[in-house]
């Protein structure tokens, strides 16, 4: 038994020196960093849905301020009715709800490039709701040498390929700002306390009043960060609303399935005198 | 069934089972089971087999993986319907099976998370065969069948998550592949091989594709093999102790379907709440930028199924030493049975290796969070320690302890207590 | 774990022998494993459908079901083939005699008895999907220089079937007319096939 406790306690020594350390450096690391804000956002939790207004109003943002720069490839004007749920001809509005007459409109704004026609020539022609987001560039290198060459990223999937995206670009758009006292600032650059080494290469994207909401709310650049965010983080999953439904239905079932196999395993145990 | 069994074995079990179960009544069941034993084979080897009668819920996870690999394979099926393993156009189409596919979203988050269950499920499963001894003799090769299937298992998980062709699966691909360069001389035209080109490129994916649809049946049959062992000589049980009479065992069927029944219906609950609310807290959001050949993420770390052994393979300065180091933590896995010197099996008569084995599992656990952490200042230092340990534990202290520990009196048969009813408390009826 | 370490008691024969105070008993566990088995089969019936529902068409290409055409480049006696849900539509603007011959048709000859007024929204264009009723086969008769068959209108190559100048079935196997998609004239000239 001696043995035993010098071991045991021997290794408890070393693991709690472990941890203690581990601890320490943690909590230095962090105090580098400052704390994401953790916004309430109508998405979150189990019974969470997207706010339909604020879909609607967050893509007039992105249309009318951040598309001049950023694409949204993976999404196509058909989306930006309602949504496509998980049971078949489940048409409930997942997205922002436009009308089709809303949608066709939105998308004859865009041009898209087809052909080729029996002329064996491209052609340009309205875009149609079957057709993906037309991007404000022709591609890649385009937009690198349109903007100082950084690529401005594609939307479609920010909030998910950010670690709690929805909070972060909130900060990210609203955390501009005068770079402190000694920070060195690299031309062309500018500060935000949000980017990770603070310095961005996007100018600050939001000052309030940058569109004018039919609805008649207040643009005011934390209305308009909270509704673009909105507007991305369904971007980025468009079936959360089906999943978040769909979810408590096969929980609430599996919890009655395994609740009668515990019975049941109970009686058999008793039958068979095992407990 | 009935005919398997004990005399003395429960009169009403029996005869609800005979009521069921006979099947030999029919004479095209009969005809068929004539050539081909199917009846017999589910009468003798699933519903009548005999179970040490002691098996607690930790023997749940073997039939919990079973179920599990099933899973992944017909999800995995489905997925690839939609996949095109181009990388022009990989990211997309995974994109568009969350979009635009029926149900895809749910489909690939099954499968998403389906991998990171399905080793949760396997690591508890080969942690209770250590705790039990159940790699001990004449147990070996069922053991080391099942590492070769763990190994399967990684191979397997890895492939696929280069397909959705993310950064992070462009990376780990960059990464794990480039560890076959280690190898003296022949490293690098082997990494050239597997790579088809000079980097991961599109023949890399497509081999991947090919590659990850192909393992898991391979992985069916080894766990075949692991089940003909298994049947041999039969399950190991909490007390380790050899099935001595039939009254030590009990039949397959109803008790343990039912009780694997509910385990399973415990991991579904856990397996839905992470696919319907938290389907990717487990993944990384840098594989959610497609591959970007030019551009490496801050961070690079591999899903947390494989953070333990990156955790090794980092303490090491030495890049062959690294590599050796990793493929070392799972040779020792390989080498278990004859690097425990102790006649018993179960951890409930070693007072010592209890102690050890609960030690090893905070040291796994350990060395899975650092394996997350940048390799740098205390977490360099924690992972070295925690590596020099693990690899102490199997080589040192794991034959020593069965050298000199005393295990307690075992109990004479699964059951009848060895000691009077003083020494431990009777089961409350 | 630590369970593991009680001893289970000898079990079957410390059972006392099932009597008659156990038979209520009996009927209520056979309902209970009726309704687990019965929730277990739903359960995996609901867990398979989604696999099997993921092979219908997709979202986006549902959305590609509509074809738009303009008719307008097409003269007198002219036909156009288009593509709708991957499949050839053959549209024709028909002269005035070819209307007349589909029209003058007497049913009771017809094998599918359809008139000519049914087959079209405007008598000059003949909108219909061009694959063959038969096993598929796309006719011919759509350039100038393809056979038209006995009866002006398409000749499928594959088994014979011959089709009039309203795309009905005359000669051979084939069992049906050729099939007429939902359409709508948008404008005079503009049609919006599916």
């Amino acid at each position: 038994m001696r043995i035993r406790h010098v071991i045991s306690s021997l290794g408890l020594l070393a693991w709690a020196g472990l941890a203690g350390g581990l601890m320490l450096d943690r909590a230095a690391a962090e105090e580098a960093a400052k704390p994401l804000a953790r916004q309430d956002w109508s998405f979150n939790g189990m019974q969470g849905t997207y706010d339909r207004a604020a879909l609607q109003r967050g893509f007039q943002v992105y249309k009318e301020v951040c598309a001049t720069c950023h694409s949204l490839s993976l999404l196509s004007y058909r989306n930006l009715g309602g949504g496509k749920g998980f049971a078949a001809g489940d048409e409930s509005a997942s997205g922002p709800g436009f009308s089709e007459a809303e949608i066709k409109a939105i998308a004859a704004e865009y041009k898209v490039k087809d052909g080729p026609n029996d002329q064996g020539e491209m052609f340009e022609r309205p875009a149609r709701p079957s057709d993906r987001f037309v991007g404000p560039f022709a591609n890649d290198n385009a937009a690198r040498a349109a903007n100082n060459g950084s690529l401005p990223p594609d939307l479609s999937l920010m909030i998910k390929a950010r670690a709690n995206g929805a909070d972060y670009v909130y900060a990210l758009l609203t955390e501009y700002g005068d770079a402190p006292g000694g920070f060195q600032l690299t031309e062309g650059m500018n500060y935000n306390a949000a980017f990770p080494g603070h310095q961005i290469a996007m100018p600050q994207p939001l000052h309030g009043d940058d569109v004018k909401y039919a609805d008649g709310t207040k643009a005011t650049i934390e209305q308009e960060a909270h509704d673009v965010v909105q507007f991305l983080a369904w971007a980025a999953e468009p079936n959360l609303e089906a999943r978040h439904r769909l979810g408590i239905e096969v929980l609430g079932f599996l919890v009655i399935l395994t609740g009668l196999f515990f019975v049941l395993k109970r009686r058999i145990a008793k039958r068979l005198g095992l407990h | 069934m009935s005919t398997h069994n004990s005399p003395n074995s429960d009169p009403q079990a029996s005869q609800s089972q005979a009521g069921k179960t006979n099947l030999r009544n029919y004479g095209l069941v009969r005809w068929i089971d004539y050539r081909l034993p199917f009846v017999g084979f589910i009468e003798k080897d699933l519903i009548g087999y005999p179970e040490p009668k002691n098996l607690n819920y930790w023997w749940s996870f073997g039939s919990l993986a079973g179920i599990t690999l099933l899973v992944m394979i017909l999800s995995g099926i489905f997925l690839a319907m939609h996949y095109i393993p181009n990388t022009e156009m990989a990211f997309n189409s995974v994109e568009s099976i969350m979009r635009d596919v029926n149900g895809g979203w749910l489909i690939r988050y099954i499968h998403m998370n389906g991998a990171s269950l399905f080793f949760l499920v396997v690591y508890i499963h080969i942690f209770r065969g250590i705790y039990y001894g159940s790699y001990k003799s004449p147990r070996e090769l069922l053991w080391i069948i099942g590492v070769v299937i763990l190994l399967l298992m990684m191979a397997t998980a890895f492939l696929g998550y280069v397909l959705p062709w993310g950064q992070m699966s462009f990376w780990g691909a960059t990464v794990i592949t480039n560890l076959f360069s280690a190898i003296p001389v022949i490293g690098t035209p082997i990494t050239t091989w597997l790579w088809g080109g000079f980097g991961v490129g599109n023949p890399t994916l497509n081999r991947f594709f090919a590659l990850h649809y192909l393992l898991p049946f391979v992985i069916i049959g080894v766990a075949m093999l692991h089940l003909l062992a298994l049947r041999t000589h039969g399950s190991n049980n909490p007390l380790g102790i050899e099935v001595r009479s039939k009254a030590d065992t009990i039949p397959f069927h109803p008790y343990y379907t039912v009780k694997d029944l509910f385990s399973l219906g415990v991991f579904a609950i856990v397996f839905a709440v992470l696919v319907f609310y938290m389907p990717n807290a487990l993944g990384e959001p840098d594989n959610y930028k497609p591959a970007n050949p030019l551009i490496t993420p801050a961070h690079i770390v591999p899903e947390w199924y494989l953070l333990p052994f990156y955790a090794i393979l980092r303490s090491i300065p030495s890049k062959l030493g690294g590599v050796l180091a990793m493929g070392g933590a799972i040779f020792m896995l390989f080498i278990l049975p004859w690097l425990d010197r102790s006649r018993v099996r179960s951890c409930t008569f070693r007072p010592i290796y209890k102690v050890l084995f609960w030690v090893f599992v905070v040291d796994c656990l350990l060395l899975g969070y650092l394996g997350a952490k940048p390799p740098e200042g205390w977490y360099l230092i924690g992972s070295r320690l925690a590596a020099a340990w693990y690899f102490i534990h199997f080589l040192i202290l794991t034959p020593l302890v069965g050298w000199f520990e005393t295990p307690k009196p075992l109990p004479v048969s699964i059951s009848l207590p060895v000691l009077p009813s003083t020494a431990l408390p009777q089961e409350k009826h | 774990m630590q369970n593991a370490a009680k001893p289970i008691p000898a079990g079957p024969a410390q059972v006392p022998p099932q009597g008659a105070a156990d038979q209520p008993d009996h009927s209520r566990r056979d309902f209970l494993t009726l309704a687990t088995g019965a929730m277990t089969v739903v359960g995996v019936a609901a867990f398979v459908w989604p696999f099997i529902n993921s092979m219908n068409p997709a979202s986006d290409v549902l959305a590609l079901s509509t074809t738009e055409v303009d008719l307008a480049p097409l003269k007198l006696g002219q036909a156009l083939t288009v593509v709708w849900r991957g499949s050839p539509v053959f549209i024709r603007h028909r002269t005035p005699d070819e209307i007349t011959a589909a029209a003058a048709v007497n049913l009771a000859e017809l094998r599918d008895p359809e008139t000519d007024a049914a087959r079209v929204k405007k008598p000059q264009w003949l909108v219909m999907v061009g694959v063959c009723t038969h096993l598929g086969c796309v006719p011919l008769g759509q350039a100038p220089g393809d056979p038209k068959g006995e009866y002006g209108g398409w000749f499928c190559p594959c088994h014979g079937s011959q089709y009039d100048t309203a795309g009905r079935i005359r000669k051979g196997p084939a069992p049906q007319n050729l099939v007429i998609p939902p359409y709508v004239f948008e404008t005079d000239t503009l049609i919006k096939i599916g």
